[in-house]
């Protein structure tokens, strides 16, 4: 059965992996865009107007991979999860054709009319527009999440004889306690990396001596979102986010700290190691005393359950992925916050735009919030393991009856030929877009 | 409710078919006759605005149906997980190509994806109309073999063809002769939805062969038609049941033949917008027919052992689909209203606009 169901998975999770590279940068740059627009309509001065045009030129591109990649996600909870689909339809249905309906039609429409339309409907409508697409790619995101966060913690649910899931309480499953928390990191998980990609960009312009202008100003903004967003995603939204899975999910969280024997008073908080399986414990650990007690129940000697406490079918199937993958985003986190501390500071002394080996670092980082964002979602995805919707359905249990393993492996494999040449083209593409620039300033 | 949301699932989909049908179309077309760089320019630009907002509806119906009919939902896609991939890379291929032939100036560049345009259009048109063709032909639901189910009555798996090609045969495939005359149907029909959209959208230099082009392919569509109806009744000999049964469902034909008597005219009419109408017809005319000869089975089962699939028993429970209503009817309104604003403000010819970038 086990390895029936692994191309099932690895063809999710390669397909959602490429698929949400795209959005999380939509979602944080439509922020940034509204916000250009905006600094537009108040200053009059034409380069804020034409950095919002060139980053929607931006948007449009990964957009476009977005529409293509999502499909087939869309797509797959019918054809390699079926079981999954009919038992769970009706409720996960919910969510995700309202996503269709509210938001994806928001952002499609008014993204042509904000490319397209601009001398049609003059300025303030403009903005709108920009505003639509930017609200429509978050509604998105939170009717996602809110998919996503029921099969993290399934509530308004109620279960027939026949093993079907049926929605009892609509409202649930929006004031879901794992939804606003998760909803909120994401969201500031999509700024961080949009606010690194303007910065980077902003960077590589200064660096090269040309678009110098625009290179400063993409810098400066970049790094005033960023230093914002990385602060609140590690506090207040991590921090709530690792309460829940402590609160719901405690055998992932016991994983996911790399926590293997319970201790009598206070957990200590793992900072490098790493687990051993076989001994289980963590090879040459550095760890504080008492942190992780505190962190999550604000109490030094709260007793924190380790993974000695749960039966093995209990536990995470994949406890070094998830825990390496949960270290990755926190380490990472960490850095950024570092990073754009350290950029603010240079900023604050005028000494940024001479400063090289910061702009070098800030051009070459980018690559690592999408990196943070990815271990995010794998965290959350490795922990909900073994079930799909957690505690109730096990992964196992959700796979079509029909399709043979065969026949996944030669889809993910045709998958992965196809985003290869997918990836291979946005990279040029978004290349030759940074290349060119915006409309040159006229002075 | 059932009934309910059978309707406004079905609307989702004409309206896709219609809106992404044009340039379904307008795709065949420019594969076939576009022969100047300025043609295939603005043909490739009057399908590549709206695209995406027209495929809109395909995600929106399916996250529907999904909602709405999660059994059928899952039997199908599951069931047609082959001709389902296919469609997903055709998919894939017409958005980028549309996306990225402007990206570099070169023939080179432009030709090919030119070409994944027009092919994939061409195919995605063929596998649509195919897709039409198994579900009123129906399914081994349940996998019977020697009257055993393999698995459970609701589920089934079709090969992508069988070696006889017969739609009459015990295992049919998802192509056979049957299945490939109703999707032959489809391409025509989109292609003179495209041709008309293009006439309508576009001063392109072919405007004027086009109508005599929709003019042939219409006779052609019309021996096909007859054709088809008659094989039909071979296929399913209860299809024309319902409409014995209920006389008044009559009508969903009647838009059909309107549309396909109305286009003979296309020379005389002056009004471009008329023949894109009739061209609505013909699409809005097929799919309904077609739903209205089967209602309310929405898969029908080619044994006699395990039932097809209706939407009473692959609907999903009444709560939900109640609570659902009532932000579905807000929604449908949204859509609607984002669609005439769009269409609106990009309406007119679209190489007399001036994008302003
Ligand atoms: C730029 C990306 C990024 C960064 C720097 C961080 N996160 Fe994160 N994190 C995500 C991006 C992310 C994410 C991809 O957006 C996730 C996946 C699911 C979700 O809602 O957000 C996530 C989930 C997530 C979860 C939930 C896991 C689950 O659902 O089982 C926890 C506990 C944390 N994060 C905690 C943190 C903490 C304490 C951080 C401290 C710095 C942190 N994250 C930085
Ligand atoms: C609402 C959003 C999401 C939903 C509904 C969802 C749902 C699913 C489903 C149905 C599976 C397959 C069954 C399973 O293995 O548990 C899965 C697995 C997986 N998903 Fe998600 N997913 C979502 C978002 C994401 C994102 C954004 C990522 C990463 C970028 C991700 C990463 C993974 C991974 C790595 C797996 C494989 C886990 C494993 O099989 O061990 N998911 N998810
Ligand atoms: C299994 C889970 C997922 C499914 C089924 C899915 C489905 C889709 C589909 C069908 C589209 C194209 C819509 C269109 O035509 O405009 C899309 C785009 C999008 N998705 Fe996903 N998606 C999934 C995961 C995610 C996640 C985890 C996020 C973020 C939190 C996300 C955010 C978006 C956004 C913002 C878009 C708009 C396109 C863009 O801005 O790039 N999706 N998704």
């Amino acid at each position: 059965m086990e390895d029936m169901i692994f191309y099932d998975r690895l063809q999710f999770a390669f397909t959602i992996t490429f698929h949400y590279i795209f959005p999380q940068l939509t979602m944080g740059l439509s922020l940034m865009i509204v916000y250009f627009k905006w600094k537009y309509l108040r200053s009059k001065v034409e380069k804020y107007n034409d950095a919002a045009k060139f980053f929607m030129k931006i948007f449009a591109i990964n957009f476009t991979m977005g529409v293509v990649t999502g499909i087939p996600m869309e797509f797959q909870f019918g054809t390699n999860w079926a079981k999954f689909s009919e038992l769970t339809g009706s409720i996960i249905g919910q969510t995700l054709a309202m996503e269709g309906m509210f938001s994806f039609f928001l952002e499609s429409s008014f993204l042509v009319l904000f490319i397209f339309g601009e001398k049609l409907m003059g300025q303030k409508l403009h903005f709108l527009t920009g505003f639509l697409v930017f609200l429509g790619s978050w509604a998105s995101g939170w009717f996602i999440l809110a998919t996503n966060a029921w099969m993290q913690h399934p509530v308004g649910y109620e279960i027939l004889d026949n093993g079907k899931f049926i929605l009892e309480n609509f409202s649930a499953i929006f004031s879901n306690p794992w939804l606003i928390p998760a909803f909120l990191h994401n969201q500031m998980a999509s700024v961080v990396t949009s606010s690194f990609v303007v910065a980077s960009i902003g960077a590589f312009y200064i660096l090269r001596k040309n678009n110098i202008e625009y290179g400063q100003l993409f810098l400066k903004t970049g790094v005033a979102f960023g230093l914002v967003s990385s602060i609140l995603i590690a506090f207040p939204t991590g921090d709530w986010n690792a309460k829940n899975v402590a609160k719901y999910q405690p055998a992932a969280f016991a994983a996911m700290e790399g926590i293997f024997e319970t201790e009598e008073a206070g957990a200590e908080i793992v900072l490098i190691g790493q687990p051993n399986m076989v001994e289980k414990k963590i090879d040459n650990k550095i760890a504080v005393p008492n942190i992780l007690s505190f962190l999550t129940y604000q109490k030094w000697d709260k007793q924190i359950p380790g993974m000695d406490q749960f039966k093995k079918e209990e536990l995470p199937t994949n406890i070094p992925a998830l825990y390496y993958a949960y270290h990755i985003m926190v380490g990472l986190g960490t850095v950024f916050i570092g990073i754009m501390f350290l950029a603010a500071f240079f900023f604050w002394r005028k000494k940024i735009y001479s400063f090289k080996p910061l702009l070098w670092t800030i051009m070459f980082l980018v690559p690592f919030p999408y990196i943070a964002n990815l271990t995010g979602w794998y965290v959350a995805e490795l922990g909900r393991q073994p079930y799909l919707v957690y505690g109730l359905l096990k992964t196992s249990e959700g796979v079509s009856p029909t399709v043979s393993s065969g026949n996944t492996l030669f889809t993910l494999l045709g998958f992965v030929g196809l985003y290869m040449l997918l990836g291979l083209l946005f990279l040029v593409l978004v290349g030759k877009t940074i290349h060119q620039g915006p409309k040159p300033i006229k002075h | 409710m059932e009934v309910f949301w059978f309707i406004i699932i079905a609307i989702v989909f004409a309206v896709f078919f219609i809106l992404d049908g044009y340039d379904f179309g307008a795709g065949i077309i420019h594969l076939f006759f576009a022969k100047t760089e300025k043609d295939k320019q603005v043909i490739a630009k009057s399908a590549g605005l709206f695209w995406d907002s027209n495929e809109v509806w395909l995600v929106a119906g399916g996250g529907m149906l999904f909602m709405a009919f999660p059994t059928f939902y899952a039997s199908v896609f599951s069931g047609f997980y082959l001709p389902l991939i296919i469609v997903l890379w055709l998919i894939v291929f017409r958005a980028i190509g549309l996306e990225f032939r402007n990206q570099f100036d070169y023939q080179m560049w432009k030709d090919m994806w030119d070409k994944a345009f027009g092919i994939s259009s061409l195919l995605l048109a063929l596998f649509f109309g195919v897709a039409l063709g198994n579900i009123v032909r129906g399914v081994n639901l349940g996998g019977v073999e020697n009257n055993i189910s393999a698995y459970e009555g609701h589920f089934f798996f079709l090969p992508l063809w069988d070696s006889s090609f017969s739609p009459l045969s015990e295992h049919p495939g998802v192509i056979d002769w049957f299945t490939i005359i109703i999707g032959i149907i489809s391409v025509i029909t989109l292609s003179i939805h495209g041709a008309n959209w293009i006439i309508l959208k576009t001063n392109s230099s072919i405007n004027n062969q086009l109508k005599t082009v929709i003019f042939k392919l219409n006779i052609a569509l019309l021996v096909l038609t007859v054709i088809s109806l008659y094989v039909w009744q071979s296929v399913r000999s209860d299809a024309f049941n319902n409409f014995l049964d209920k006389p008044y469902l009559i009508i969903f034909p009647l838009l059909y033949f309107t549309g396909l008597f109305g286009l003979f005219f296309i020379k005389k009419l002056k009004n471009n917008n008329y023949s894109f109408i009739f061209s609505i017809l013909l699409i809005l005319g097929g799919i309904t027919s077609s739903l209205a000869s089967m209602f309310p089975v929405l898969l029908p089962s080619t044994n006699g052992i395990n039932e097809s699939l209706t939407i009473y028993n692959t609907a999903a429970h009444e709560y939900g689909l109640s609570v659902a209503m009532g932000w579905g009817i807000a929604g449908f309104i949204l859509l609607f209203v984002y669609m005439i604003i769009q269409k609106r403000l990009l309406g007119g010819k679209i190489d007399k606009m001036d994008y302003g970038h």
